[in-house]
Protein backbone atom coordinates (compact mmCIF):
# COMPACT_ATOMS: atom_id res chain seq x y z
CA UNK A 1 0.00 0.00 0.00
CA UNK A 2 2.37 2.64 1.19
CA UNK A 3 5.14 0.73 -1.38
CA UNK A 4 2.30 1.75 -4.14
CA UNK A 5 1.48 4.65 -3.21
CA UNK A 6 5.75 6.01 -3.54
CA UNK A 7 6.20 4.42 -6.84
CA UNK A 8 3.14 6.50 -8.12
CA UNK A 9 4.74 9.67 -6.11
CA UNK A 10 8.40 8.52 -8.09
CA UNK A 11 6.77 7.69 -11.44
CA UNK A 12 4.83 11.20 -11.36
CA UNK A 13 7.57 13.37 -10.50
CA UNK A 14 8.02 14.07 -14.48
CA UNK A 15 4.08 14.73 -14.73
CA UNK A 16 4.39 17.11 -11.85
CA UNK A 17 7.14 19.13 -13.31
CA UNK A 18 5.33 19.29 -16.94
CA UNK A 19 2.51 20.24 -15.18
CA UNK A 20 4.44 23.07 -13.15
CA UNK A 21 5.65 24.74 -16.18
CA UNK A 22 2.35 24.54 -18.05
CA UNK A 23 -0.31 25.64 -15.52
CA UNK A 24 2.26 28.58 -15.20
CA UNK A 25 1.15 29.51 -18.56
CA UNK A 26 -2.27 29.00 -17.27
CA UNK A 27 -2.32 30.62 -14.12
CA UNK A 28 -0.81 34.02 -16.67
CA UNK A 29 -3.79 33.27 -18.57
CA UNK A 30 -6.43 33.34 -15.74
CA UNK A 31 -5.16 36.40 -13.92
CA UNK A 32 -5.04 38.51 -17.55
CA UNK A 33 -8.72 37.74 -18.11
CA UNK A 34 -9.47 38.74 -14.40
CA UNK A 35 -9.67 36.18 -12.58
CA UNK A 36 -8.25 36.36 -9.03
CA UNK A 37 -5.44 34.13 -7.96
CA UNK A 38 -7.43 32.13 -5.32
CA UNK A 39 -9.78 31.61 -8.50
CA UNK A 40 -7.35 30.04 -11.03
CA UNK A 41 -6.04 27.96 -7.93
CA UNK A 42 -9.68 26.91 -7.32
CA UNK A 43 -10.10 26.21 -11.24
CA UNK A 44 -6.77 23.46 -10.84
CA UNK A 45 -7.36 22.19 -7.58
CA UNK A 46 -11.08 21.20 -8.74
CA UNK A 47 -10.83 20.25 -12.66
CA UNK A 48 -6.65 19.08 -12.97
CA UNK A 49 -7.29 19.48 -17.14
CA UNK A 50 -5.54 22.47 -19.32
CA UNK A 51 -7.55 22.54 -22.17
CA UNK A 52 -10.81 22.34 -20.63
CA UNK A 53 -9.65 24.88 -18.24
CA UNK A 54 -8.83 27.45 -20.99
CA UNK A 55 -11.94 26.84 -22.86
CA UNK A 56 -13.35 27.34 -18.88
CA UNK A 57 -12.21 30.75 -18.08
CA UNK A 58 -13.26 31.90 -21.81
CA UNK A 59 -16.15 30.82 -21.06
CA UNK A 60 -16.29 32.89 -17.78
CA UNK A 61 -14.67 35.63 -19.15
CA UNK A 62 -16.79 35.78 -22.05
CA UNK A 63 -19.68 35.73 -20.00
CA UNK A 64 -20.72 32.49 -21.25
CA UNK A 65 -23.96 30.66 -20.05
CA UNK A 66 -23.51 27.19 -18.03
CA UNK A 67 -24.95 25.29 -20.59
CA UNK A 68 -21.86 25.85 -22.70
CA UNK A 69 -19.71 25.41 -20.45
CA UNK A 70 -21.34 21.93 -19.26
CA UNK A 71 -21.60 20.63 -22.77
CA UNK A 72 -17.68 21.94 -24.05
CA UNK A 73 -16.40 20.75 -20.51
CA UNK A 74 -18.18 17.51 -21.96
CA UNK A 75 -16.59 17.50 -24.97
CA UNK A 76 -13.72 18.91 -24.25
CA UNK A 77 -12.89 15.89 -21.83
CA UNK A 78 -14.91 13.11 -23.33
CA UNK A 79 -11.51 11.45 -23.57
CA UNK A 80 -11.22 10.85 -20.13
CA UNK A 81 -13.93 8.18 -20.19
CA UNK A 82 -12.91 6.42 -22.94
CA UNK A 83 -9.31 6.31 -20.72
CA UNK A 84 -11.41 5.24 -17.70
CA UNK A 85 -12.58 2.61 -19.89
CA UNK A 86 -9.26 1.39 -20.92
CA UNK A 87 -7.81 2.03 -17.38
CA UNK A 88 -10.40 -0.13 -15.61
CA UNK A 89 -9.23 -2.91 -17.54
CA UNK A 90 -5.53 -2.92 -15.21
CA UNK A 91 -7.23 -2.59 -11.68
CA UNK A 92 -5.74 -4.73 -9.15
CA UNK A 93 -8.32 -6.38 -6.73
CA UNK A 94 -8.46 -3.65 -4.43
CA UNK A 95 -10.07 -1.64 -6.73
CA UNK A 96 -13.53 -1.41 -5.03
CA UNK A 97 -16.33 1.02 -6.18
CA UNK A 98 -14.94 3.78 -3.88
CA UNK A 99 -11.61 3.64 -4.42
CA UNK A 100 -12.66 3.91 -8.45
CA UNK A 101 -14.49 6.85 -7.54
CA UNK A 102 -11.75 8.51 -5.64
CA UNK A 103 -8.86 7.36 -7.91
CA UNK A 104 -10.70 8.28 -11.07
CA UNK A 105 -10.22 12.48 -10.52
CA UNK A 106 -6.74 11.91 -10.99
CA UNK A 107 -7.11 10.33 -14.99
CA UNK A 108 -5.31 12.76 -16.98
CA UNK A 109 -3.47 12.46 -20.55
CA UNK A 110 -0.17 12.34 -18.84
CA UNK A 111 -1.60 10.23 -15.52
CA UNK A 112 -3.38 8.03 -17.66
CA UNK A 113 -0.59 7.41 -19.79
CA UNK A 114 2.23 6.25 -16.78
CA UNK A 115 -1.17 4.12 -15.20
CA UNK A 116 -1.61 1.97 -18.34
CA UNK A 117 2.06 1.32 -19.16
CA UNK A 118 1.84 -0.90 -15.95
CA UNK A 119 0.84 -4.08 -15.31
CA UNK A 120 -1.53 -3.90 -13.09
CA UNK A 121 -2.84 -0.91 -11.07
CA UNK A 122 -3.56 -0.36 -7.37
CA UNK A 123 -5.30 2.36 -5.80
CA UNK A 124 -2.72 3.72 -3.89
CA UNK A 125 -0.27 3.94 -7.14
CA UNK A 126 -3.22 6.11 -8.91
CA UNK A 127 -3.04 8.16 -5.65
CA UNK A 128 0.63 9.17 -5.45
CA UNK A 129 0.64 9.74 -9.25
CA UNK A 130 -2.29 11.84 -8.67
CA UNK A 131 -1.31 13.70 -5.76
CA UNK A 132 2.13 14.67 -7.33
CA UNK A 133 0.82 15.70 -10.38
CA UNK A 134 -2.04 17.59 -9.08
CA UNK A 135 1.31 19.47 -6.66
CA UNK A 136 2.72 20.82 -9.60
CA UNK A 137 -0.37 21.30 -11.56
CA UNK A 138 -1.58 23.77 -8.24
CA UNK A 139 1.77 25.24 -6.92
CA UNK A 140 2.49 26.33 -11.00
CA UNK A 141 -0.99 27.74 -11.04
CA UNK A 142 -0.61 29.58 -7.92
CA UNK A 143 3.13 30.69 -9.22
CA UNK A 144 2.15 31.60 -12.47
CA UNK A 145 -1.02 33.47 -11.13
CA UNK A 146 0.59 35.74 -8.97
CA UNK A 147 3.69 36.56 -10.96
CA UNK A 148 1.41 37.31 -13.77
CA UNK A 149 0.69 40.47 -11.62
CA UNK A 150 4.23 41.39 -11.53
CA UNK A 151 6.14 39.78 -14.24
CA UNK A 152 7.25 42.35 -16.55
CA UNK A 153 4.46 42.84 -19.88
CA UNK A 154 7.04 41.43 -22.43
CA UNK A 155 7.07 37.93 -20.41
CA UNK A 156 3.72 37.33 -19.80
CA UNK A 157 2.24 38.02 -22.80
CA UNK A 158 4.76 35.58 -24.31
CA UNK A 159 3.63 32.38 -21.82
CA UNK A 160 0.56 33.09 -23.62
CA UNK A 161 1.68 30.69 -26.50
CA UNK A 162 2.82 28.40 -23.39
CA UNK A 163 -0.28 25.99 -23.42
CA UNK A 164 -0.75 26.12 -27.18
CA UNK A 165 2.78 25.07 -27.56
CA UNK A 166 2.36 22.06 -25.80
CA UNK A 167 -1.36 21.45 -27.97
CA UNK A 168 0.53 21.19 -30.59
CA UNK A 169 3.36 19.18 -28.87
CA UNK A 170 0.41 16.39 -28.51
CA UNK A 171 -1.45 16.38 -31.89
CA UNK A 172 1.28 16.85 -34.74
CA UNK A 173 3.54 13.63 -33.33
CA UNK A 174 0.83 11.44 -34.20
CA UNK A 175 -0.64 13.35 -37.10
CA UNK A 176 2.74 12.29 -38.88
CA UNK A 177 2.44 8.48 -38.30
CA UNK A 178 -1.78 7.89 -38.04
CA UNK A 179 -3.85 9.58 -41.54
CA UNK A 180 -6.83 9.85 -39.04
CA UNK A 181 -5.19 11.88 -36.71
CA UNK A 182 -3.78 14.04 -39.35
CA UNK A 183 -7.50 14.00 -41.03
CA UNK A 184 -9.33 14.78 -37.49
CA UNK A 185 -6.54 17.31 -36.52
CA UNK A 186 -6.61 19.28 -40.27
CA UNK A 187 -10.81 19.24 -40.60
CA UNK A 188 -11.08 20.78 -36.94
CA UNK A 189 -8.20 23.57 -37.59
CA UNK A 190 -9.96 24.61 -40.71
CA UNK A 191 -13.50 24.50 -39.37
CA UNK A 192 -12.49 26.34 -36.53
CA UNK A 193 -11.03 29.32 -38.89
CA UNK A 194 -14.10 29.40 -40.68
CA UNK A 195 -16.10 30.01 -37.10
CA UNK A 196 -13.36 32.48 -36.44
CA UNK A 197 -13.94 34.64 -38.88
CA UNK A 198 -16.82 33.95 -40.84
CA UNK A 199 -19.35 32.33 -38.53
CA UNK A 200 -18.64 35.05 -35.53
CA UNK A 201 -21.53 35.16 -33.98
CA UNK A 202 -21.25 31.28 -32.43
CA UNK A 203 -19.47 31.70 -29.56
CA UNK A 204 -15.89 30.11 -28.50
CA UNK A 205 -16.92 27.36 -26.74
CA UNK A 206 -19.48 25.66 -29.25
CA UNK A 207 -17.86 26.69 -32.03
CA UNK A 208 -15.24 23.49 -30.18
CA UNK A 209 -18.04 21.39 -29.45
CA UNK A 210 -19.40 21.89 -33.35
CA UNK A 211 -15.41 21.61 -34.95
CA UNK A 212 -14.34 18.77 -33.09
CA UNK A 213 -17.55 16.37 -32.63
CA UNK A 214 -17.73 17.33 -36.61
CA UNK A 215 -13.98 16.21 -37.46
CA UNK A 216 -14.19 13.23 -35.08
CA UNK A 217 -17.27 11.44 -36.54
CA UNK A 218 -16.21 11.96 -40.19
CA UNK A 219 -12.55 10.37 -39.23
CA UNK A 220 -14.32 7.75 -37.04
CA UNK A 221 -16.13 6.84 -40.64
CA UNK A 222 -13.43 6.90 -42.93
CA UNK A 223 -10.97 5.40 -40.19
CA UNK A 224 -12.47 3.36 -37.49
CA UNK A 225 -10.51 2.30 -34.74
CA UNK A 226 -10.42 -1.63 -34.28
CA UNK A 227 -10.88 -3.82 -31.10
CA UNK A 228 -7.28 -4.37 -30.50
CA UNK A 229 -5.89 -0.90 -30.67
CA UNK A 230 -5.22 0.54 -27.55
CA UNK A 231 -6.76 3.92 -27.39
CA UNK A 232 -4.87 6.64 -26.13
CA UNK A 233 -4.89 10.54 -26.33
CA UNK B 1 -23.94 35.41 -11.98
CA UNK B 2 -21.41 33.93 -9.15
CA UNK B 3 -18.02 32.59 -10.67
CA UNK B 4 -18.17 29.90 -7.55
CA UNK B 5 -21.20 28.42 -9.85
CA UNK B 6 -19.35 28.52 -12.97
CA UNK B 7 -16.55 26.59 -11.66
CA UNK B 8 -18.64 24.42 -9.81
CA UNK B 9 -20.62 23.46 -12.92
CA UNK B 10 -16.79 23.04 -14.88
CA UNK B 11 -15.34 20.87 -12.23
CA UNK B 12 -18.84 18.80 -11.76
CA UNK B 13 -19.05 17.80 -15.68
CA UNK B 14 -15.43 16.99 -15.50
CA UNK B 15 -15.49 14.69 -12.54
CA UNK B 16 -18.54 12.56 -13.76
CA UNK B 17 -17.33 12.15 -16.80
CA UNK B 18 -14.16 10.72 -15.31
CA UNK B 19 -15.91 9.07 -12.76
CA UNK B 20 -18.90 7.66 -14.29
CA UNK B 21 -17.08 5.13 -16.99
CA UNK B 22 -14.05 4.05 -14.81
CA UNK B 23 -16.56 3.17 -11.96
CA UNK B 24 -19.04 1.34 -13.62
CA UNK B 25 -17.66 0.21 -16.75
CA UNK B 26 -16.21 -3.47 -16.90
CA UNK B 27 -15.99 -4.63 -20.71
CA UNK B 28 -15.00 -3.10 -23.90
CA UNK B 29 -16.63 -0.99 -26.00
CA UNK B 30 -17.18 -3.02 -29.62
CA UNK B 31 -18.12 -0.44 -32.25
CA UNK B 32 -15.01 0.52 -33.99
CA UNK B 33 -16.90 3.77 -35.46
CA UNK B 34 -17.49 5.27 -31.75
CA UNK B 35 -13.83 4.09 -30.73
CA UNK B 36 -13.10 6.00 -33.63
CA UNK B 37 -14.93 8.82 -32.50
CA UNK B 38 -13.38 8.64 -29.00
CA UNK B 39 -9.99 8.33 -30.35
CA UNK B 40 -9.94 11.17 -32.66
CA UNK B 41 -12.16 13.64 -29.83
CA UNK B 42 -8.47 15.03 -28.15
CA UNK B 43 -6.62 15.57 -31.32
CA UNK B 44 -9.93 17.23 -33.30
CA UNK B 45 -10.26 19.60 -29.60
CA UNK B 46 -7.07 20.47 -29.38
CA UNK B 47 -6.55 21.62 -32.54
CA UNK B 48 -10.06 23.27 -32.86
CA UNK B 49 -8.88 25.21 -29.72
CA UNK B 50 -5.61 25.79 -31.12
CA UNK B 51 -6.23 27.03 -34.26
CA UNK B 52 -6.39 29.88 -35.06
CA UNK B 53 -6.24 31.02 -30.94
CA UNK B 54 -2.25 30.24 -31.32
CA UNK B 55 -2.01 33.23 -33.63
CA UNK B 56 -3.43 35.95 -30.87
CA UNK B 57 -2.04 34.21 -28.10
CA UNK B 58 1.00 36.86 -27.27
CA UNK B 59 -1.45 39.48 -28.22
CA UNK B 60 1.12 40.04 -30.96
CA UNK B 61 0.52 38.75 -33.88
CA UNK B 62 4.10 38.10 -35.41
CA UNK B 63 5.70 36.98 -32.41
CA UNK B 64 2.51 34.63 -32.26
CA UNK B 65 3.73 33.01 -35.33
CA UNK B 66 7.32 32.93 -34.36
CA UNK B 67 6.75 31.24 -31.61
CA UNK B 68 3.91 28.84 -33.60
CA UNK B 69 6.53 28.30 -36.08
CA UNK B 70 9.25 27.17 -33.99
CA UNK B 71 6.68 24.99 -31.74
CA UNK B 72 5.18 22.90 -35.19
CA UNK B 73 9.14 22.27 -35.75
CA UNK B 74 10.14 20.91 -32.60
CA UNK B 75 6.45 18.99 -31.78
CA UNK B 76 7.42 17.53 -35.77
CA UNK B 77 10.81 16.35 -34.72
CA UNK B 78 9.19 14.90 -31.19
CA UNK B 79 10.86 16.87 -28.05
CA UNK B 80 9.45 16.76 -25.17
CA UNK B 81 5.78 18.48 -24.69
CA UNK B 82 7.35 20.88 -22.34
CA UNK B 83 10.33 21.55 -24.29
CA UNK B 84 8.57 22.41 -26.89
CA UNK B 85 5.87 24.71 -25.08
CA UNK B 86 8.65 26.93 -23.48
CA UNK B 87 10.43 26.87 -26.55
CA UNK B 88 7.50 28.44 -28.21
CA UNK B 89 7.21 31.13 -25.35
CA UNK B 90 11.00 31.88 -25.62
CA UNK B 91 10.66 32.94 -29.16
CA UNK B 92 7.95 34.72 -29.20
CA UNK B 93 9.70 36.72 -26.05
CA UNK B 94 12.78 36.99 -28.41
CA UNK B 95 10.90 38.37 -31.50
CA UNK B 96 9.21 40.43 -28.88
CA UNK B 97 12.01 42.45 -28.33
CA UNK B 98 12.99 43.29 -31.93
CA UNK B 99 9.57 44.60 -32.51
Amino acid sequence: MKKDFLKGIKDGIPICLGYLSVSFGFGILAVSLGFSILAAVGISLTNLTSAGQVAGVGIIAAGGSLIEMALTQLVINIRYSLMGISLSQKLDGNFNTFHRMAASFGITDEIFAAAVSQKSVSPYYMYGLTAISALGWVSGTFLGAAAGNILPESISSAMGIVLYGMFLAIIIPPSKKEKGVLAAVLIAAALSTVFEYVLKSVSGGFAVIICSVLAAAICAALFPVPDEEEAEG
Amino acid sequence: MSIIIYIAVMAGVTYLIRMIPFTLFRKKIKSPFFRGFLYYIPYAVLSAMTIPAIFYSTGNMTTSLIGTAVAVALAYFKFPLIVVALAASAAAFIAGLFI
